[in-house]
Parts: structure tokens; C-alpha cells; sequence
């Protein structure tokens, strides 16, 4: 065993991870019915094929819809809770800080059938307030760590400045702590738009009747058939999950550079 | 313009108490120091006047309004940190027009004020950069610019000297000093160094343990100590436990180890009433070393070099004289005493200063 070794080993890891999403992709091009090697020539019929199946689109929608709104709400309730958690001394901290990073450490599972019975003994149904309100709980720790972990390295002195020069304490928290805590609230929203984007396990147990995300309609669609039409949805999906994270951290850094920060 | 009134101020959190009924009045356009080691309480004071930090007792009052409850953003208060604490997303000049965008200034106006500023700290140039693109020196400058440019009731610095380098702490020292004095705002300065404090204001103000130890001019301050840690505070001081032997208006009489009887002029012992305890106060810049005892011999007592601190036109040394230790610091022609030298201390009575022991 030397590094050579574990270089190979290394690389064989990654290929058995990655391998399987690159096939993905590189199928949702295939001209063929079949999703089969070798690829008998490119085309984007399936893409088109997914641009007219009203199932997918309307999953798309609502998914769309469920990404946006859990985003905006769990990075308001996140940056208020770090605000409150970071910069004032709320009794019981140690307490309300466990109970908010909770839903990560608690498997998705559990957490799921919780809420699930938990609303059931409120007796209360199913409905896609139901699903935006688990969405928002599991993906709350994630900006709260996020926020926290910034807004602990804002000084307390540049806010203290903006007092004494006249500005108040609401007008302070928008026109300084805001804008320097705008990198890891923009990172927060994008970790819970793509964390609800394509979540299935909490979905599969919250969402109502008829009403489907596209982590879920890829779930049904296979239950029935493999169509050449999932591999396109799996390449859409990746390109929304993977690249508007690197979209975002690019803007961020080219922010950051042009202030010298 | 406004004075600054601290009536009877206590500040405690929760058992510990930070600042213990301490009273001041800071008369308009002074430049006051308040001046102490960490943890005496005058960083608290501060807060306080600035409202960051609410009194425990006592009140405030900015030109003979009280402000206990007046929110910090309606002080109309210029604050500077040692931090700096600009706004990093944010341009020199919007930084500068920071205070002035919430008093309803209008546009032509602001921009006249932030170059006006910017020229009074010497940096007319840099208002489209970035702080971060500025050296501390220059931060603390536009920091300053910021705090000033909305002219403010009272100016109140931070220890804003002491995240500067050595030499360009000592220009910027006589800089904001000669800006303080030119635009004339009442300034409350907070710092831990004595040469800082002595070289830039009115009053000092010397603090020790949430206590005021003494209010006065820094001769006043340097010159006649009023307790034993005002002297060790302020300078280099040998201070020697002795008795005072006679007191009138003119001179007070005292016995000390190694020295004998001593006679301090009456104006170097204003805090020492009457017979009784006492302490004698040399400072290390008086007490001289020399090879041959003084003609009539007075005022001197034989002693070994043990430490020499050598720095360039002057030595620190620190020498034995039976079981005390002194502290001397001599200008040199050449070279310094070796250590194991024998010396004579010598000094001058006027030079002394008498203290209650």
C-alpha cells in the first residue's frame, strides 16, 4: 500500500458515487427509446417530452412554488432567531438553540410521522400549509447555522457606530447588519430552497392528496415505467440543485472582491 | 457645544460592580481623559455617557438635560472606536455621510460636509474606496471624520490610539488633539496609556477600580499625586513608607528609609494634612546616579547598579540600597553604569512629592 493506492481507491469512490449521475445525464440525451448504451444519437425529445406532460410540470410548479416560499420563510424566522439567539441574552439559549438545530440531527423519518401525528391528534389534515410548515422546520437549522455563524463575526462596535450617528435600531439592522449578513442569508435561502427542492422522505408523508413535488412524481413515474423521461427530469433537477448553489457562491465572491472584503 | 454631567453614576452587573458612585463634570469644549488600567470602570463611564450602557443609580445630564432615557441614535453623540468600526460595504464617503443621511441634510449640502471632513483629517482623496483599502492609520482618521462631520454635542473616543502602530500612535495623537482643539467639541478620551492622557488633555481624570482617584491638569496629576496608585500610575515612581514629621503651609517634614529627613515644599504635598503616616514620592526621571556623592552630601545615599535597561539616550536602571529597590531613569552622555557599579542616589527635595501613607 503506498499513496499510489489510495489515490486509485480514491478516485474508484468517486466514480462509484458519481458515475450513475453522469450516466443520467448523458441518457437524457438519447435519441433512443430505450435508455441503453451505446447512444444512437442526441437529441432533446425528452426534454420536450417533459415540457408537455402536464403531471411533471404542474410537480414542477408546486415545487417550485413550495422552494420559494420555504426559502423565504425559514431565512426570516432563521436570521430573526439568530439575531435574538446571537445578540441578545434570551433566557434558556442553550435550550432554544438544541430545539432549532434538532430537526437535523433527528432522522427525516421520525421527524415526518411526528409532525404527521402530532397534526392528526390537533386534528388537523393534510394540506400544502402542512407541507410548507415541515419543509420550514427541517430546513431551519440550516440557515440558522449559516446566519449564526456569520453574524457572530460582525462586530457589535459597526452597529454601535450606526446608533451614535443617529440611525435607529431598526434603521441600523437595515442599512448595516443586513447587507453584511447578506452572504449567509443568501447562502441560507439557497441550502433551504434546495434542501425543500428536492426532498422526498418528509414530502412523501406531509403532502396532501393529488398533489405532487417532482422529487415525488420521479418516485411514481418509476413505480410505473423507466421513461428516457426521468433521466431528462433527474439532468433538470441537478442543474437546479447543484448549479444555482455555485451560481449564488459566485455572485457572493464577486461582491466581495469588488469591496476588498 | 455642551457640558457633560455625571451625578452620582453606579453601574453594576449583576454582583460585580464596574463603576461605583462616581461624579464629574466635563465643562464645554474641555478635552478629559479618563485614564486608568483595565477594569477600572472607564470604558463603562464611557458607555454610559454614550448610551450604550444604562446606569444602574445615578443620572446623566448633556447640556443640563438629563438623558437617562434618551435612546443613543437621539445623543447626538460622535463615537470613536479603537476598532475603527467602519462600515465595510460601504464607501469612505458614504461612510462619512452616514450621520448625516438621518438629520435630513440635503444632497448638496452632504456631499460639502464629507469633503469638508475629509479634508480636516487630511484625506480629501480616498472617498470612493473602500476601507478595507485603507491603512489603520487612515481608517481611524475617516472614523473620526464620521463621528465629527455631524457635529456633535460631545466627542467621545475609545482608546481610538491603540490598535496604531508606535510612531503613527504619536502623530496621530497631536493630530486629533489640534483637530479637537480647532473645531472645539467637548471630548471625553478613554485610554490606558499615561503618555497619551498627559500629552493630549485638559483634565485626567484617573481611574482605579471603578473609583475616581484623582481629577486634575496633567501637571497637576504628574506633579502631586494624590494617592500611592496615581503615582505608580502616572510614570515611573520609587515611593518610600515613611512618617510625616511636621507640617505647616509652606513644607511638610518627612522621615524616610534610605533618604532620612526630607523637606518637600508644601505645594508638592497638597493631599498630606498633618503629622502621621506618610509616603514619599520620587520619580525615576529625578533620582540620579552619580559616581561621587553631591557636594554637602544631602539627599543621597550610596547604591548598586543591578539591572540596566539601555535605551539609546537614556537608561532605566534599577538599583539596591539595603533591601530596597529603586528605579532610576538617567539621560547619558556615553555609556551607562555597568551592573555592580557603586553609585550614589541623589536628589532634589522640590522634586519629591509628599502623600498621605
Amino acid at each position: 500500500m503506498g499513496w499510489a493506492a489510495i489515490r486509485a481507491y480514491t478516485v474508484l469512490v468517486y466514480l462509484f458515487m458519481f458515475l450513475p449521475v453522469a450516466v443520467v445525464v448523458l441518457l437524457s440525451f438519447n435519441q433512443n427509446q430505450f435508455g441503453s448504451f451505446p447512444m444512437t444519437g442526441v437529441s432533446l425529445r425528452w426534454f420536450e417530452a417533459l415540457w408537455n406532460n402536464d403531471a411533471v410540470m404542474r410537480a414542477f410548479r408546486t415545487s417550485l412554488i413550495l422552494g420559494l416560499l420555504t426559502a423565504l420563510i425559514s431565512t426570516t424566522l432563521g436570521v430573526l432567531a439568530s439575531l435574538a439567539l446571537v445578540r441578545y441574552n434570551v433566557p434558556g439559549k442553550n435550550l432554544i438553540t438544541t430545539i432549532l438545530i434538532a430537526p437535523i440531527l433527528v432522522p427525516e423519518v421520525v421527524l415526518a410521522v411526528a409532525l404527521l401525528l402530532f397534526l392528526n391528534w390537533l386534528g388537523i389534515g393534510k394540506s400544502f400549509a402542512l407541507l410548507l410548515a415541515g419543509h420550514v422546520i427541517f430546513t431551519l437549522p440550516f440557515v440558522i447555522l449559516v446566519v449564526q455563524a456569520r453574524l457572530v463575526s460582525i462586530r457589535r462596535d459597526v452597529e454601535e457606530a450606526a446608533l451614535s450617528l443617529g440611525a435607529s435600531p431598526v434603521q441600523t439592522f437595515f442599512s448595516v447588519t443586513l447587507p453584511l449578513l447578506m452572504p449567509a442569508v443568501a447562502a441560507g435561502a439557497l441550502f433551504a430552497f434546495t434542501i425543500s427542492f428536492d426532498d422526498i422522505t418528509g414530502t412523501l408523508f406531509w403532502k396532501p392528496g393529488g398533489v405532487e413535488t417532482v422529487p415525488t412524481q420521479i418516485f411514481s413515474m418509476l413505480r410505473n415505467s423507466i421513461s428516457p423521461e426521468i433521466n431528462a427530469l433527474g439532468t433538470v433537477m441537478i442543474v437546479i440543485t447543484v448549479g444555482l448553489p455555485l451560481l449564488g457562491a459566485a455572485i457572493v465572491r464577486s461582491i466581495a472582491m469588488k469591496r476588498g472584503m | 457645544m455642551s457640558s457633560v454631567q455625571l451625578n452620582n453614576i453606579v453601574k453594576r452587573f449583576g454582583s460585580f460592580t464596574a463603576v461605583e458612585k462616581t461624579s464629574m463634570t466635563i465643562e464645554d469644549g474641555a478635552f478629559v481623559t479618563l485614564l486608568g488600567p483595565s477594569g477600572c470602570g472607564k470604558t463603562t463611564t464611557l458607555r454610559m455617557i454614550a448610551g450604550l450602557l444604562d446606569p444602574t443609580e445615578g443620572e446623566i445630564v448633556i447640556n443640563g438635560k438629563r438623558v437617562n432615557d434618551v435612546p443613543i441614535h437621539k445623543r447626538n453623540l460622535g463615537l470613536v472606536f479603537q476598532n475603527y468600526a467602519l462600515f465595510p460595504h460601504k464607501t469612505v464617503a458614504e461612510n462619512v455621510a452616514f450621520g448625516l443621511r438621518y438629520r435630513n441634510v440635503p444632497k448638496a449640502e452632504i456631499t460639502r460636509r464629507v469633503q469638508d471632513a475629509l479634508e480636516l483629517v487630511q484625506l480629501p482623496q480616498v472617498g470612493n474606496r473602500y476601507p478595507k483599502a485603507l491603512s489603520g492609520g487612515q481608517q481611524q482618521r475617516i472614523a473620526l471624520a464620521r463621528a465629527i462631520v455631524i457635529e456633535p454635542d460631545v466627542l467621545l473616543l475609545d482608546e481610538p490610539l491603540s490598535a496604531l502602530d508606535a510612531n503613527l500612535r504619536e502623530d496621530m495623537r497631536v493630530e486629533l488633539k489640534n483637530i479637537q482643539a480647532r473645531i472645539g467639541v467637548t471630548t471625553v478620551f478613554v485610554t490606558h496609556d499615561q503618555s497619551e492622557a498627559l500629552a493630549m488633555s485638559d483634565r485626567i481624570v484617573v481611574m482605579s477600580d471603578g473609583r475616581v482617584e484623582q481629577v486634575g491638569a496633567p501637571e497637576a496629576v504628574y506633579n502631586t499625586p494624590a494617592s500611592e496608585f496615581v503615582a505608580r500610575f502616572l510614570g515611573a515612581s520609587n515611593i518610600l513608607d515613611g512618617r510625616c514629621l511636621s507640617r505647616s503651609a509652606d513644607e511638610a517634614v518627612l522621615d524616610v528609609p534610605v533618604f532620612g529627613k526630607v523637606t518637600v515644599p508644601g505645594s508638592r504635598a497638597p493631599h498630606l494634612a498633618g503629622e502621621g503616616p506618610a509616603k514619599l514620592v520620587i520619580r525615576a526621571e529625578k533620582l540620579l546616579l552619580r559616581d561621587t556623592p553631591p557636594e554637602g552630601g544631602a539627599f543621597s545615599a550610596p547604591a548598586t547598579v543591578e539591572t540596566v535597561d539601555y535605551q539609546g539616550q537614556s537608561v532605566r536602571y534599577f538599583v539596591r540600597a539595603g533591601e530596597m529597590q529603586f528605579q532610576a531613569i538617567n539621560m547619558i552622555d556615553e555609556r551607562p553604569f555597568p551592573v555592580g557599579a557603586q553609585v550614589h542616589m541623589t536628589l532634589r527635595p522640590q522634586d519629591c512629592a509628599a502623600l498621605p501613607g
